[in-house]
């Protein structure tokens, strides 16, 4: 399947719209926690191939829109689905084999496995995960595989030095790009990154930016959540406003600055915090 | 003081069968505890499932050979059943409902209403004559030097004990060093994480139940085989927890560390009734402040302490990584 | 009417210890042997063995070894006209068989009627045993939950804090040992201590742990070993038996409502609904409890908000520490005082905290009530001896069917 770069370009900026190639369709995705409503999305569509980010102020429901579409928790309401495929009532792990891969907000490390084994975990091939392969053995082959695909992957996102090192003595920018690498283990469609900008310095912002674009060039779909506008402005293809759970706005990124309503909800709101 | 019998008594216990079935028990709980991170403090449960399951096969005419697997099969549904409504849960519910269970399920045992089944508070007695009758060494005959001996029913038991000790480390081993040992330990850090990237979590984790119950069972038939006898007192809770000193002292998540901590834990176990009972005999304010009944309590607050001290000062235990514990989970 | 009449044939001693008797009903001018009569023994709750007396109404249950044992006397099995002198000695307790020895024991019996309770009462009395027990599990149980609340750890040490209570009571008021006080003031010096302990175990123990960021698993094994090394401590200090407050001993039931009820039993149950009223008085009420319960919603954003969480996390313990000591002391008021008393409560304990919703202190007073009534009502269909399993099997349905409790909210990931 090809990838238009420009097929959003006649997709009007409009919270809901329809786009020409869908891979992620939510329908009237609810959650709320006590009297909180922390998501209530009417519809959302995500296109193929394209980066698109979430944005929307703190407590907006961004990680919960995400705990929901990736089975980690289960909404009271609503729909969705991955490429035609429904997800309702489908657990985390079974979404990731499907092809859509999220990280977390606070990155999950396996601490004391080192960065390879980290990698290796994400393999979805190797028979010796199951008890039968482990215990009569045959999977050294698809381990060899699985090492090689690792060792590029490593070599790509700059820890191949780190290797060996257990995963727990990285330093918290190189354990979100391990957390990267290792959901690309999975050989995802969709990718999911909850603010993997937080707490990396400047340097390595960069670097993860180039590798984000990268992942749309090997063809994939990227959802992130970010704070930080300009990187917004400059990577994406299309920005999701999220606002107390609901969809506010969506459109191309230069439609977003100079939208009302996202200045009043998303910065109003920041310039009242920074207020008190 | 006589230290050479101390030492002796502690040597002999050290080697002995009881020291081999908690090894084996203590090896499955690293494997739940130490490789998966499930906290099973229920352990007592599959022993005693184990040994029952077995006992009442041979009371009720099957041969011995048929109770072990019956005893084994037993643990393994009991696994499964603990597992179903907790493992979906958060750590805690597990531990709760496992020592809670492990209670309950003694106290049903003993129950008048199990009794046609369990006999009671009285247990069952002298099931495993078809293992002794297997006993190629004269059971009266004693081996070894001067006062070091066994006899010949305990050499022939603490050779098949041991033995059992050798191919559960070794499976673990094979287990634990494959892919699917890889992902146990995965979810041991972050079962999330596990779960991002594919991993049925939940079925690993019932997995681990399921195997660690079996080899749980194994340990229990052991102690059974040994004393021919089951009685649902023997399956106290405490003996739970003297297993978590076992395999913390060792280490948790060391192949070899269950092992090393029995040896050690029965040495000074042993080594410390030993030690007083001389002191009683031979030292006059000993004997006067401490009645032997008093010493043995005294011992197990010793291993609760023991246990406290261990996990917050040296939580890698013998042979663990120093290094590896250090790491930081944030 | 009957004298108490006290036949102690020579038994013959036969294989291993066993507990005997003979029953025979001494009426005026007559001696008869009473047969058909069902005794049981039981050791902890649990049934050990039964034995019907014989034409000479003789009976021998023999038991697993030595140690301290419970005979009871089935009053329904006794033929008309034939009844207890003393309406309730039908059980013994604390019957001590030693090493190898038979024990006699004797029930004294003359002329009298025994009638089974009608039902109503039967289920009267059970629905009252059921309050009972809530109110203490409810009292030791809330201790539990908000501590779970404010830290995340399940304190498997909490049984001994309940053991704690009612063990300072006992000393406090009755041992030979201790200064003799009334129990009322006893029981306050081990409420006091109890909550003291909660704010030592706080500042010695769980606070550094939690300043080397230990992980819950870990504490849960910590507080494990904890347990282990007081029940023990308990026990050589207060010793393996079960005893008695000096106060308060043999009540007589009064009637409420056509139910014969201890008024001890009916104190317990005023008392604990009132301190829990007073507890969720204090959590809805009072900036401190406000600030509880934000530190048991979001601890990160309470401590960035302004709340000491320390404070708060201390405070949870020494409140703990006290409504523990005081579900002991009700415990050991209303049935004895034991060295592992707490440890069995705790199974309880947790089947009411899971029940009503694992850090939620409603749900744990919820939870303590269903499940005290559940336990007492099942004997209406189990043997008595599967109280405690009963509770457990609460516990289990409920894990199933809704395992964030009754009052529990789901968790959050991510
Ligand atoms: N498990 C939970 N329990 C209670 N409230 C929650 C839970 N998870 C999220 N929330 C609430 O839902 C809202 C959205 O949170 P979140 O999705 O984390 O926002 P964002 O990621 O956009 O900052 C917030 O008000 C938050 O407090
Ligand atoms: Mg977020």
């Amino acid at each position: 399947m090809t990838i238009d770069p420009n097929a959003l370009a006649d997709v009007a900026a409009v919270p809901g719209v329809a786009k020409p190639d869908p891979i992620v369709t939510i329908d009237g995705l609810e959650r709320s926690f006590g009297g909180v409503h922390a998501v209530n999305v009417d519809h959302l569509e995500i296109q193929r191939g394209t980066i698109t980010s979430l944005i929307g102020p703190n407590g907006a429901g961004k990680t919960t829109l995400f705990n929901l579409i990736s089975g980690f928790d289960e909404p009271d309401n609503g729909e969705w689905d991955l490429d035609g495929g429904g997800l309702v009532g489908i657990s985390a792990y079974q979404v990731a084999r499907r092809g859509m891969v999220r990280t977390f907000q606070l990155t999950k490390s396996l601490a004391r496995l080192t960065v390879m084994e980290n990698m290796h975990v994400a393999d979805q091939t190797n028979p010796g995960e199951t008890l039968r392969g482990a215990l009569f053995g045959g999977w050294r082959k698809a381990e060899d595989e699985a090492t090689e695909k690792a060792t590029a992957l490593l070599e790509r996102f700059g820890l191949t030095h780190m290797a060996d090192e257990f995963a727990g003595s990285l330093s918290g920018g190189q354990r979100k790009l391990l957390e990267v690498a290792r959901a690309l283990m999975v050989d995802p469609d969709v990718i999911m990154l909850d603010e993997p900008m937080a707490g990396v310095n400047p340097a390595l912002t960069q670097s993860l930016l180039h590798h984000i674009t990268g992942l749309r060039e090997d063809g994939m779909t990227v959802i992130f959540i970010e704070h930080d506008m300009d990187v917004v402005q400059e990577i994406s293809d299309w920005v999701v406003v999220l606002a107390e759970g609901s969809v506010i706005a969506e459109g191309p990124p230069a439609s977003i600055g100079s939208n009302e309503i996202v200045i009043d909800a998303y910065l109003g709101r920041t310039h009242r915090e920074e207020e008190e | 003081m006589d230290f050479i019998a101390v030492i002796r008594d502690g040597f002999l216990a050290m080697i002995g069968p009881v020291t081999a079935a908690y090894a084996v028990s203590a090896v499955s709980l690293n494997l739940q505890f130490g490789y998966t991170g499930l906290l099973n403090f229920g352990q007592v449960a599959f022993m005693m499932v184990g040994a029952y399951g077995t006992a009442i096969t041979v009371e009720a005419g099957g041969s011995l050979w048929l109770g072990i697997p019956v005893g084994i099969l037993t643990a393994v549904l009991l696994g499964l059943l603990l597992g179903l409504p907790t493992l979906r849960l958060r750590a805690d519910y597990l531990a709760i409902t496992t020592i809670a269970l492990a209670e309950a399920l003694r106290l049903i045992v003993r129950s008048s209403w199990a009794e046609p089944l369990t006999n009671g508070v009285f247990g069952i007695q002298g099931f495993a004559d078809a293992f002794f009758d297997l006993n190629p060494f004269p059971g009266g005959a004693v081996y070894g030097v001067g006062t070091w001996t066994v006899t010949g029913r305990s050499l022939w038991m603490m050779i098949v004990s041991w033995t059992v000790v050798l191919l559960v480390v070794l499976l673990i081993r094979r287990l634990i060093k494959s892919p699917w040992g890889r992902v146990m330990r995965a979810i041991r850090e972050d079962e999330d994480a596990a779960r991002s990237l594919g991993k049925n979590v939940f079925g690993y984790k019932l997995q681990s139940l399921m195997i660690g119950g079996a080899i749980g069972a194994v340990s229990g038939i052991l102690l059974a085989i040994e004393q021919q006898n089951v009685t649902p007192d023997a399956y106290l809770p405490r003996l739970t927890f003297i297993l978590y000193v076992i395999v913390i002292l060792g280490g948790a998540g060391t192949i070899l560390g269950p092992v090393i901590g029995a040896l050690v834990f029965q040495f000074v176990f042993f080594g410390f009734d030993s030690l007083m009972a001389s002191a009683q005999a031979n030292i006059d304010w000993v004997g006067d402040i401490l009645s032997p009944a008093e010493a043995g309590q005294v011992k197990l607050i010793l291993v609760g302490v023991g246990l406290m001290l261990l996990m917050i000062f040296r939580p890698q235990g013998m042979m663990g990584d120093l290094n590896e514990s250090l790491i930081d989970d944030h | 009417m009957a004298l108490a009449l006290l036949a102690v044939p020579a038994m013959a001693l036969a294989d291993g210890e066993a507990i005997g008797g003979t029953l025979i009903a001494t009426t005026d001018d007559e001696r008869v042997p009473v047969e058909g009569v069902l005794i049981s023994v039981e050791q902890d709750g649990t049934l050990v063995g039964d034995s019907t007396s014989d034409a000479e109404g003789k009976w021998l249950v023999p038991v697993p070894g030595a140690g301290t044992y419970t005979v009871r006397l089935d009053v329904s099995t006794l033929p008309d006209g034939v009844g207890l002198t003393n309406a309730d000695s039908d059980v013994l307790e604390d019957i001590v068989v030693q090493e190898g020895r038979q024990r006699t024991v004797l029930f004294p019996l003359g002329e009298g009627s025994t009638t089974s309770p009608p039902p109503y009462q039967r289920f009267g009395s059970l629905l009252f045993a059921g309050l009972k027990l809530g109110a203490v599990i409810a009292l030791s149980a809330v201790g539990l939950s908000l501590i779970y609340a404010v830290t995340g750890l399940v304190n498997f040490a909490h049984g001994e804090m309940v053991t704690l209570g009612a063990v300072l009571t006992y000393f406090f008021s009755t041992s030979v040992a201790g200064p003799g006080w009334s129990l009322f003031i006893a029981g306050a010096a081990a409420v006091a201590l109890g909550a003291g302990f909660g704010w030592v175990q706080d500042r010695g123990l769980w606070r550094p742990l939690r300043k080397r960021r230990m992980g819950l698993v870990a504490m849960m094994v910590v507080s494990i070993g904890l347990s282990f090394a007081l029940r023990y401590l308990i026990l050589v200090m207060f010793g393996g038996t079960r005893k008695l407050y000096d106060e308060f001993t043999g009540q007589t039931p009064i009637d409420f409502f056509g139910i014969p009820v201890v008024p001890k039993n009916l104190i317990t149950i005023v008392v604990g609904v009132v301190v829990l009223a007073l507890v969720g008085l204090f959590l809805q009420r009072t900036r401190i409890g406000t600030a509880l319960r934000a530190v048991s919603d979001n601890p990160d954003l309470s401590e960035s908000s302004g709340i000491d969480v320390d404070k708060v996390v201390t405070l949870t313990w020494v409140m703990a520490g006290g409504l523990a000591a005081l579900g002991g002391l009700f415990f050991g008021l209303t049935e004895a005082v034991q060295w592992d008393m707490g440890f069995r409560l705790l199974l309880l304990i947790f089947a009411a905290v899971v029940l009503g919703g694992l850090g939620t202190a409603y749900g744990a007073m919820l939870g303590a009530f269903v499940v005290g009534i559940a336990v007492e009502m099942s004997t209406l269909i189990f043997p008595s001896e599967l109280k405690s399993a009963v509770g457990l099997i609460v516990l289990i349905i409920m894990l199933l069917v809704r395992p964030q409790g009754l009052l529990g909210t789901r968790e959050r990931i991510g």
